[in-house]
């Protein structure tokens, strides 16, 4: 950036070219320090594998629709549920919101020009390409059926591919340790002058309590994976109960590492909530203190649940009872946050916008999610319902359903920003609906079939069951047609010129005081906060949605 | 009613030393968000060991007869040198620091340079020791071929022997990286009192590795 003193509103500033134009070049992309451009390309690249364990979600759903083989074999069938979700997890859902959404907007929420690290960002984006790459070579290996969750002593015994995914899943841990070291770094020591730390933005408070838990987390998934390949290449003995080890002991490391994640993978869509909410119910977000707290809250007591996972792996019965108290004590954060949500749209001025559907649908989806969550932590009702469908019901309302529909409000609320494009917001509304339609369909069912006793991960079932498979077949289709059509309008939306205003939606946090799309540098000059990111009290009236070129 | 306030552009008032990046408004910042960021880092350190220290615990209280017979494998006399080479290492490196804020560039080679040597003494040291196992067939895993143990299982106590080792001495490789390209830089005269948050970083990385050594050193070789 220049070197020029730059007043906003004083005549005299100097035309910046925004962010995408440039500098010029697909080598400039490759090579970029820029936030913003990192994000973009992190979105691109979980786009594109969504899209792919996509495609295997619609073949598992479409395998399904009758109890006998229907399109592929079971040993295929395995290996693509067990993609899918590895996929799904560890390439989609867990850098989805922070890497993709959190690295172009945080720095922009909060005032400062990029990330502390900007290389270490950029190296983040390849490492995650290098994992992306090592997984897929796994299929070349003949494909890994050992489910997502690699438990032992099967992943330690079987062939193929799987010491190369567990590496890759161990690479991308890395991509996600460096974004969360930086994220924090960045909110410590960049924030805007006069920023405090309750004047931030929601957001920032959740990419921050996110982090914590990559950090904490993640480098625990990282030694059990490792374990797992010494396991394979030196036969170390660990899980190996014939050598004296322990195969349980790989479900602790693994669930130690992986309840947290879980919810690395919904305090990202609960930031991003947190930001759409306000903004279209032109209210100040009720019991920010309550909402950012209970973000930290839910990172720390994330730790001590994981057992949760193993009330029938042959834990004592003291030990579960303990950790299914604990599990219903996680509840409270969340269903605080729900509460908090739903008294700031009370009596607001709520604008039917995307962003807007996408968030109701979200805060239907996952408190449907939530509350199933509490069967499954009691340990009564566990033992029934583990290992069914019922399971997969619950985790895809609330990692699917909810991180994703939060990644499309995200989207839908950014883009005009990102691009400085708007979409048809007509057909955005319209492909709110089918998505939450398409969801349900697909995943209520499963609540049914599993409390009557599907198990997970069959290939064949019981005829009296095929009725609900073939709703929710039929559902995965109208989820799939939904998401095709926002993939239509959003690709539509670069055929408009570019010319939306800094702010469309009158947000009040920092991002929308800079021009739609940025300029490299994010600011003319340095932004110092004057009010605080949620202050809607009437005083000037804020640029309204309705003036607005569509 | 903006909320953005410019002000000059932040380059215009501190626009003296050429490693204050973009995107910082002053060095003092800089250089915080660079401890922050190490710090966090060795957090992540700290937990991968942990993983394996839980694990060893573990398998210790399980096979504790095997694992107390295996150690008397290990050769205490160099694990203690080696304990004492990396002792003196941290302490060249808390110097090189002090040269470094101190402006003495003399002194600052001479420091890294002697960390230098302190870690590849260790790595000499771990060579043989390696060497010396893997003669006498004392493997991890399914490799091990001991013979005349009278206790069974002990190559468990291996297995985690060569995965801690190994992963800490990967670590000191890294860490000599590193103070290669310290040294480099030094020599280049890069680092002043004004900007030497660099050594100290790396500093902060290279007590993380000898910490963890103390940890291993007891835990492996002095079982009682
Ligand atoms: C888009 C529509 C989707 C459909 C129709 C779908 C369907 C399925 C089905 C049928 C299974 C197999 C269950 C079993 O046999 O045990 C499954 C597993 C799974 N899915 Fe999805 N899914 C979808 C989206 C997602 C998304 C977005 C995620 C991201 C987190 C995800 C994560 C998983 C995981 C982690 C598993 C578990 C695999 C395992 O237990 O080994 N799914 N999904
Ligand atoms: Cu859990």
């Amino acid at each position: 950036m220049s070197e020029g003193v730059l007043h906003a509103g004083a005549g005299h500033a100097v035309q910046h070219a925004d962010y995408l134009e440039e500098p010029r070049g697909l080598w400039s992309w490759l090579t970029t320090v820029d936030h913003k451009r990192i994000g973009l390309m992190y979105m691109w690249s979980v786009l594109f594998f969504f899209l792919v364990g996509g495609i295997f979600a619609l073949l598992i759903r479409l395998e399904l629709l009758t109890p006998r083989q229907t399109v592929m074999d079971a040993e295929t069938y395995n290996r693509v549920f067990t993609l899918h979700g590895a996929i799904m997890t560890f390439l989609v859902i867990i850098p989805a919101i922070p890497a993709a959404l959190g690295n172009f907007a945080l720095p922009l929420l909060i005032g400062a020009r990029d990330v502390a690290f900007p290389r270490l960002n950029l190296a983040s984006l390849y490492i995650y390409w290098t994992g992306a790459a090592m997984a897929v070579a796994t299929l070349a290996l003949g494909g890994v059926d050992t489910g997502w969750t690699f438990y032992t002593p099967y992943s330690t015994t079987t062939g193929g591919g799987v010491s190369l995914m567990v590496l890759a899943a161990f690479v991308l841990g890395f991509s996600s340790i460096f974004t969360g070291v930086n994220f924090i770094a960045t909110i410590h020591k960049l924030r805007a002058p006069g920023m405090g730390w309750f004047e931030m933005p929601l957001f920032a408070w959740g990419m921050y309590a996110t982090a914590i838990i990559q950090i904490l987390a993640t480098p625990v998934l990282g030694i059990t994976l490792l374990l797992i390949v010494m396991e394979r290449v030196l036969g170390v003995g660990i899980f190996d109960p014939q050598l004296g080890g322990d195969p349980v002991l790989f479900q602790h490391f693994f669930w130690f590492y992986s309840h947290p994640a879980v919810y690395i993978m919904i305090l990202p869509a609960m930031a991003v909530i947190s930001e759409v909410i306000p903004t279209f119910s032109k209210k100040t977000i009720f019991g920010y203190k309550a909402i950012a707290f209970s973000s930290v809250a839910i990172a720390l007591l994330g730790f001590l649940v994981w057992a949760h996972h193993m009330f029938v792996a042959g834990m004592s019965l003291f030990a579960g009872a303990i950790f299914s108290f604990l599990t219903f004590f996680i509840a409270v954060p969340s269903a605080i946050k729900v509460f908090n949500w739903i008294a700031t749209m009370w009596r607001g001025s709520i604008a039917l916008e995307a962003p807007m559907l996408h968030a109701i649908s979200f805060l239907l989806i996952f408190t449907i999610g939530g509350l199933t969550g509490l069967f499954l932590a009691a340990l009564s009702t566990d033992v029934h319902l583990h290992d069914t469908y019922f399971v997969v019901a619950h985790f895809h309302y609330v990692m699917a359903g909810s991180n994703l529909i939060a990644l499309l409000a995200g989207m839908h609320y950014w883009w005009p920003k990102m691009f400085g494009r708007m979409y048809n917001r007509r057909l955005a509304a319209i492909a709110s609906a089918i998505i939450f339609v398409g969801f349900n369909l697909t995943f209520l069912p499963q609540f049914v079939l599993g409390s009557r006793g599907m198990p997970r991960r069959y290939f064949n079932y019981l005829p009296q069951f095929q009725d609900l498979h073939v709703v929710s077949t039929v559902g995965s289709w109208v989820l799939a047609a939904g998401l095709f059509l926002t993939a239509a309008y959003l690709l539509a939306s670069f055929r408009q010129p570019k010319g939306m205003p800094a702010n469309p939606w009158g947000g009040r946090t920092l991002e929308w005081e800079t021009p739609s799309p940025p300029t490299t540098h994010n600011f003319e000059g340095q932004p110092v906060l004057q009010h605080g990111p949620y202050d809607y009290r009437p005083e000037p009236a804020p640029v309204g949605v309705k003036e607005m070129a569509h | 009613m903006s909320t953005l306030t410019s002000s000059a552009h932040p380059h215009a008032d501190h626009g003296h030393t050429p490693f204050l990046q973009h995107h910082f408004r002053e060095m003092s910042q800089q250089f915080d968000a660079a401890k922050i960021g190490m710090w966090l880092f060795l957090v992540t350190e700290v937990l991968l060991f942990g993983g394996l220290f839980v694990g060893y615990g573990i398998m210790h209280a399980r096979h504790p007869e095997a694992f107390m017979a295996a150690h008397h494998h290990l050769d205490r006399t160099l694990g203690a040198l080696n304990t004492v080479v990396l002792l003196i290492s941290s302490f060249t490196m808390v110097m090189s620091v002090w040269a470094a804020q101190t402006d003495r560039k003399k002194l600052l080679i001479l420091f890294l340079l002697l960390t230098l040597m302190c870690a590849g003494v260790f790595m000499v040291v771990k060579y043989f020791e390696y060497s010396h196992k893997f003669h006498e067939g004392l493997l991890p895993g399914k490799y091990y071929s001991h013979k005349g143990d009278t206790v069974p299982g002990q190559f468990m106590f291996f297995s985690f022997y060569f995965m801690m080792t190994g992963l800490h001495g990967i670590h000191v490789l890294a860490g000599m990286v590193a103070i290669t390209w310290l040294l480099v830089r030094a020599i280049k005269g890069h680092f002043s009192s004004e900007y030497y948050s660099p050594v100290e970083i790396t500093g902060l990385y290279w007590h993380l590795v000898d910490l963890i050594w103390i940890y291993l050193f007891p835990l492996m070789y002095l079982i009682s």
